[in-house]
């Protein structure tokens, strides 16, 4: 039913994670097949894992102007604009198109929970502290309204909060707006901080492991879990300008079960379909896919197969997770980043964790970082409740 | 004004306390019928009896309210691309993690934890009417509703599919309650086409710069229910459906955007 769609330019791009503060930081990494993988020192009480953190949040409050949106989500996310600038970059599309042209299209697992759950762990005579009696930290839709805010930007503003397909989804959201004309512009990307919800939430399915990830290995035991923010600003492409662009977007439901995958992947490759349909692309074409490898059993056991299946040899695929933690409803957006990077520096990034391959996994599975020529690529995002998502780029320079 | 987006409203559901239904709604507001005194858990045939019994309140609204608006249209839940849109998702649970993490972190129930992310009704919907459309969960804090009905009427025009709107908020519990402020619960659902329907209620769409203040009402209960969470703030455009007149109206999609509404009759 989806139709080819008209390409959008990728105008500006950042992420920051456990691998560092902007693109050069994520692009080193991934040049050295470096991990920022840590021993768990964040939760509130002790849990035995691995976890991707940010430094530096704790020492960086917000600047005095935006006190009232303090929290480490937003810390996380006011850091990444700062970077690679794209703060910039929004300036100037608010500049140019004025400030209802411009969406804010943000996704987000958990947002600012974390201050929730401080707020509990201090409770004022059985109320929030007085100091974080700030209702608008204590809902889902706080990281999209303090970039709205920030930027004075007064188009559509929404939270996608699809869990772990949340960041992604949002390149849909906006692609659908920009095409009827609604907007002219979209931040999209999203933001996700470590916080006890997480940690001790996936802990209680028995989806954590105690060591470092491995996507995609034969022993893999569970996630590590990460934090990160990263954002993109989309147009309309213009003939003739050397940017990246998404051309294509996926989405479909699994319909099968709240917390595992449809053992088929249906969902997973319904959106594919989609994704391709878009793009107007055949698997045959796709360089590189960035998956959703969490290296929890039922995924990489899903997803192995869909790639092995659907792609011939050439495709090259990895999962990033090894680097960075699973990300959550930041994961879509990172990884979209590296996705970019990956295109961009003609690098595809290790299947950094594994040592024994699954051997479900096909010969498209890239263990070891390699150089190619990526024009076309993928990234993939799953998420809880049987959410799918998968979006399609082309390198700068591409044919559109 | 050139709409921006047209749509035709093929079903309706409502979920208020004391109004468990649409039905119950045109009565209420064309017939002055008074809203029962008793609230009974939302009714969610959609969801088969085992989910039902263990869903959480916020799942029960959300499909209570899907259910009847896709009944009504006589589509096929299966065919239909969801958004479900709340403001702040099941704050019950919420409270119930942030108490849990603060006292006992390890002890965190992994059912309540699944049940916590802001898709939940999403998914829960999708594996009950079996739909592998694409269904998202999203919030525009206090414009929620604007906001999902800004997003659902662009996806159903973009895709030129038929689509299922929720919008839900529960009350608040706990500390957290204070802060949302949201004081009782309420659903409604729009099935939304993008395909002329003369039998069917249109919509004209527009974003409009600026965000309008509330206009009350006139009935009590009505401005109660539209104050209690940011889901009600649907009801000014439900009473105009009920009403079956045309209107124009405002609702808001975000801080400084408003959607301006015109709602006609097919002659």
């Amino acid at each position: 039913m989806p139709h080819p769609m008209p390409p959008l330019a990728i105008r500006a791009y950042t992420a920051t994670s456990a691998l560092g503060r902007g693109l050069d930081a994520h692009a080193a990494a991934i040049a050295s097949s470096q991990g920022g993988l840590r021993p768990n020192d964040f939760s509130s009480a002790p849990l035995p894992c691995w976890i991707g953190r940010v430094d530096g949040l704790e020492d960086e409050p917000l600047p005095p102007e935006w006190a009232g949106w303090d929290c480490r989500n937003n810390r996380l996310a006011w850091l990444a604009l700062q970077q690679d600038g794209f703060a910039g970059a929004v300036h100037a599309a608010r500049e140019r198109y004025g400030a209802s042209r411009v969406a804010v299209l943000l996704g987000t697992s958990t947002a600012s929970i974390g201050l929730t759950e401080e707020g509990y762990r201090r409770l004022d005579d059985g109320r929030m502290p007085a100091d974080l009696r700030r209702p608008m930290l204590h809902t889902p839709h706080s990281l999209a309204g303090f970039v709205a805010t920030t930027f004075a930007l007064e188009g559509p503003c929404l939270t996608v909060a699809t869990a772990c397909s949340s960041s992604a989804k949002v390149f849909a959201n906006a692609e659908r707006m920009i095409r009827l004309g609604l907007i002219d512009a979209a931040v999209v990307g999203g933001t996700d901080t470590l916080c006890d919800s997480v940690l001790f939430g996936f802990n209680s399915l028995e989806l954590v492991s105690a060591s470092p990830c491995q996507p995609f290995d034969a022993e893999r035991a569970g996630i590590s879990i990460g934090e990160a923010a990263g954002f993109a600003l989309l147009e309309r492409a213009v003939e003739g300008e050397h940017l990246p662009l998404l051309i294509g977007y996926g989405e479909a439901s699994d319909a099968h079960h709240m917390s595992t995958p449809h053992p088929e992947g249906l969902g997973a490759e319904l959106a594919l379909d989609d994704a391709l349909t878009r793009a107007g692309l055949v698997a045959t074409k796709v360089d590189y896919i960035n998956l959703h490898g969490t290296a929890s059993q039922k995924n990489d056991e899903v997803e192995a197969a869909l790639v092995a299946r659907r792609f011939p040899a050439t495709t090259r695929a990895s999962s990033t997770k090894g680097f960075t933690g699973h990300t959550l409803g930041a994961a879509g957006i990172l990884e979209a980043a590296l996705t970019l990077l990956a295109m961009r520096d003609g690098v595809v990034p290790a299947n950094l964790g594994a040592s024994v391959p699954d051997p479900l996994c096909g010969p498209q599975m890239a263990w070891q970082r390699e150089t190619a020529d990526i024009r076309f690529a993928l990234s993939n995002s799953f998420g809880f409740g049987g959410n799918n998502a998968c979006l399609a780029f082309a390198r700068a320079g591409e044919p559109a | 004004m050139s709409a921006a987006l047209t749509v035709w409203v093929k079903g309706v559901g409502l979920w208020a306390p004391g109004v468990a239904n649409w039905t119950s709604f045109l009565a209420v507001v064309n017939d002055s019928a008074a809203p029962e005194t008793a609230t009974t858990r939302p009714t969610a045939d959609v969801l088969p009896p085992n989910e039902r019994r263990r869903a959480p309140e916020s799942v029960l609204l959300a499909a209570a309210a899907a259910g009847q608006a896709v009944q009504m249209s006589g589509y096929d839940a299966a065919s239909l691309p969801c958004v479900f849109a709340s403001a702040h998702g099941d704050q019950a649970i919420t409270d119930y993690m942030c108490t849990t993490l603060a006292s006992a972190p390890t002890e965190l129930s992994p059912t309540k934890f699944h049940n916590s992310v802001h898709n939940a009704p999403a998914g829960y919907w999708t594996i009950a009417t079996h739909c592998h459309a694409s269904s998202s969960a999203i919030t525009g804090g206090e414009a929620t509703f604007g906001a999902g009905l800004l997003e659902a009427a662009t996806l159903a025009v973009a895709d030129d599919r038929n689509v299922l709107l929720a919008s839900y908020d529960i009350a608040g519990t706990g500390p957290l309650g204070e802060m949302t402020s949201s004081t009782g619960p309420f659903a409604c659902a729009l099935v939304l086409s993008p395909h002329e329907d003369r039998s069917a209620m249109r919509l004209n769409l527009m974003p409009t710069v600026g965000n309008s203040a509330h206009e009350p009402s006139g009935d009590p209960w009505m401005d109660a229910v539209a104050a209690s969470n940011p889901s009600a703030l649907a009801l000014p455009l439900l009473r105009a459906l009920a009403h079956g007149r045309p209107t124009a109206l405002r609702v808001a999609a975000a801080q400084g955007l408003d959607l301006h509404i015109d709602l006609e009759i097919s002659a």
